[in-house]
């Protein structure tokens, strides 16, 4: 607070202001658009951490299976996909084990359609704690990337018990060292989610319709990404609507890192890393910039 | 001199009413578009009228508020400043911006320390969650730190009296331990500046007091208060000075006193004085018509503030209009839950043909405050009421006294008597 307070104070001087060096807040109609104050998140770390623990614990209170509901949602998910386009529609899998295919695709993609489609409610859901009290605003959807990440871990535990049970049972699968960029996916996948949720969340201010284009719109975009059909698998003519997807070579590559077959392509990811940048730094710029007066339009 | 920790500067905020900045994508676009070629707002209404009252910057057009408006005003360290104005004044939208809630439209706020609000208790309390939980998330919302919080603890678990609860999810609390949890975290902030907005309204006397309490200890600590109420007691008792808003602009500044007597002057007072032109048209029966009745604190006009403590006197003037009629006029006195408080009546009379005035008074430090009918009855004979109309006049007695910290709502009973109390001391114990 005191250093970014001292950072103001050089640029605007108050006419008669006695000891104005001192003023610990200035606050101004607006602010530049890079102005974003990503200190004061550190200053409420402690406020994220609450809010996770509030999302985590409370989503399953009063439940009878409770934190098993992390474990049936992917499965019932992947036996229906399994049922339907694995056994039904005969859809191929790039040789690999049917299971393993649909819940890693599954896996990785719920992280992202979560982190996408709850940080998009930030400010209509939160509308009320944002009337009344201040706190940097990026805090709740931070806490939504964090609180996901944890339910993400969870079910990637289940993707490795099957892993783990198919890998045994030697079914021609085999981890390769793109593993080791596990954590780079991760990041990306948050950074992507919570970019266009929030760039969302902040258009959706004053535009509601989008509410119920994101509804759908993530479900449209699953269709987009190889978590049903491997890309490699898809008509030449049709690829690159895929591919311009950048959760594409995400899930691609998570497959590839586990099961060895799939497309890595260093290209496809780096294109992926840079629409994940853009995104993430407009969503941030305008969310910033919303967040000053979108109370007066709620 | 103190130091100024808070710098108030031209600060002005405004609202377009109805359009919320088009609230379709193309509205906008258009907007857009006519701004990049230099053409008028095509979405903006045609010769909206300029409202007489707020003839601020700009004007306000039928679609557009200025909720503040080129406000400006300083605030010492360690000073309870009372914030007054009838609704929408603009009170809110001034602590809207002071937390940072929305952002103002022109204008400048300098602040020295840290501001926490209580613009509302219980920010954040989610039903599923302990009241310890939520006692930890609410501090954090506000601002505090873990560490912070966890010293804090007991002494706030204590002050709310939850206890024997603190454990169970705060959906299963009494409204009464729930707000009385959400405003001991808030209490215990202690921030430089403390946003006080309404919560005398929140819980019974017995924590009232204690919340008043808390918020002198707060001012008497050199921290500064900002408090924003209705309850003119609450305001004359806590605050050393007091500003006064209405429509948006600063009105007035100074002593609480003056302050709180220029808001009850600008609620309109007409009511009491009641006024008919002419016989006809008058209130009545054949032989007695009302031409008016005024109402006015002892020693000033009818547009007087009536305090608990003045007499206040009321004035009838009537036309006989037919003579030879033994009538007299009775005057009950209800106040709001319809009780009657006191009857008078003038003495039975045989009035020529002419126009009449006669007076009476209720002594001061009587009535509660509150808002008081007259109920007018005229009675012939001495026995037949002939004419009745069951709120003829009104009035509304106000307490502006100070007290000491403490109870400061309103003191329950239909009369309110300032009675002499003699205490001495008869004799030792043993």
């Amino acid at each position: 607070m005191e250093e970014m307070a001292e950072i103001k104070m050089e640029n605007h001087q108050p006419k008669g202001a006695n000891n104005s060096e001192d003023w610990t807040l200035v606050i101004r109609p607006k602010s530049g658009w890079f102005d974003l104050h990503l200190s004061d998140l550190w200053r409420y770390r402690d406020l994220i951490i609450m809010f996770v623990r509030r999302d985590f614990f409370s989503l399953y209170k009063q439940t009878i299976l409770g934190p098993l509901w992390f474990f049936i949602q992917p499965l019932l998910t992947t036996l229906t996909f399994t049922v339907i386009f694995g056994n039904i529609a005969k859809l191929d899998t790039d040789g690999m084990p049917k299971v393993l295919f649909y819940l890693s695709g599954i896996t990785a993609w719920n992280y992202f359609s979560d982190c996408l489609m709850k940080t998009s409610e930030t400010f209509n859901v939160n509308a009320s704690i944002f009337g009344k009290v201040f706190f940097p605003r990026l805090v709740v959807p931070l806490s939504v990337v964090i609180s996901n990440l944890i339910k993400f871990g969870i079910q990637l535990l289940l993707f490795l018990a099957f892993y783990l049970y198919f890998l045994l049972g030697d079914n021609n699968i085999h981890p390769t060292s793109a593993i080791l960029l596990l954590p780079v996916l991760l990041l990306m996948m948050a950074a992507l989610g919570l970019g266009t949720g929030i760039l969302v969340s902040s258009l959706t201010t004053k535009y509601r319709d989008l509410r119920f284009l994101v509804q759908f719109g993530t479900q449209l975009l699953m269709y987009t990404t190889p978590v049903i059909f491997p890309l490699s698998k898809l008509p030449e003519q049709y690829k690159w609507i895929m591919a311009a997807n950048p959760m594409t070579p995400i899930i691609e590559t998570f497959r590839y890192a586990f099961l060895g077959t799939g497309t890595f392509s260093w290209g496809l990811l780096g294109y992926s890393a840079a629409v994940t940048v853009i995104i993430f730094a407009v969503g941030i710029v305008l969310f910033n910039r919303v967040q000053k007066t979108f109370m007066d339009t709620v | 001199m103190s130091r100024t920790v808070i710098q108030v500067e031209n600060l002005s905020k405004h609202y377009r009413l109805g359009v919320l900045g088009g609230k379709r994508l193309v509205d906008d676009f258009s907007r857009q578009w006519a701004k990049l070629t230099g053409k008028p707002d095509p979405l903006s209404k045609i010769g909206g009228n300029p409202r007489a009252k707020n003839n601020g910057k700009n004007g306000n057009s039928a679609d557009e508020l200025w909720a503040l408006n080129d406000v400006s005003f300083d605030v010492k360290e360690g000073e309870v400043l009372g914030i007054i104005g009838r609704n929408g004044a603009g009170k809110s939208t001034l602590l809207k911006i002071l937390s940072r809630v929305t952002a103002p439209t022109t204008g400048e706020v300098r602040v020295k320390g840290r501001i926490a609000s209580l613009l509302e208790v219980g920010t954040g309390f989610h039903p599923e969650l302990t009241g310890r939980e939520n006692l930890f998330l609410n501090g954090a919302i506000l601002g505090m730190t873990k560490t912070e919080i966890r010293a804090k603890f007991d002494e706030i678990v204590d002050f709310a009296e939850v206890e024997k609860f603190i454990d169970t999810p705060v959906k299963r609390y009494s409204s009464g331990m729930y707000v009385r949890l959400a405003f001991a975290v808030a209490a215990h902030l202690e921030p430089e500046i403390l946003i006080v907005d309404e919560v005398l309204a929140v819980g019974d006397a017995e924590f009232q007091k204690k919340c008043l309490g808390k918020m002198g200890n707060v001012a008497s600590q050199g921290r500064t208060v900002l408090f924003v109420s209705h309850n003119m007691v609450a305001v004359q008792t806590l605050c050393r000075r007091a500003i006064m808003l209405s429509d948006g602009q600063l009105t007035g500044q100074g002593e609480p006193a003056d302050m709180i007597t220029e808001y009850l002057q600008s609620f309109t007072v007409q009511e009491q004085v009641s006024k008919w032109d002419s016989p006809d048209a008058a209130p009545g029966n054949d032989v007695l018509k009302i031409k008016s009745i005024k109402i006015a604190p002892e020693g000033s006009q009818p547009d007087g503030i009536i305090s608990m403590q003045a007499p206040i006197n009321i004035e009838t003037e009537f036309w006989s209009i037919t003579p030879g009629r033994a009538v007299h006029i009775s005057y009950h006195l209800l106040n709001e839950q319809g009780i009657v408080v006191l009857t008078t009546s003038s003495t039975s009379t045989q009035y020529d043909t002419g126009i009449y005035r006669s007076a009476l008074q209720i002594p001061g430090g009587l009535l509660n405050s509150g808002l008081y009918h007259l109920k007018l009855i005229i009675v012939e004979s001495g026995a037949r009421a002939t004419y009745t109309n069951n709120g003829i006049a009104s009035f509304s007695v106000v307490d502006v006294s100070s007290r000491t910290i403490g109870y400061l709502g309103k003191e329950p009973g239909v009369v309110q008597p300032s009675l002499a109390w003699h205490t001495e001391s008869i004799g030792n114990i043993k």
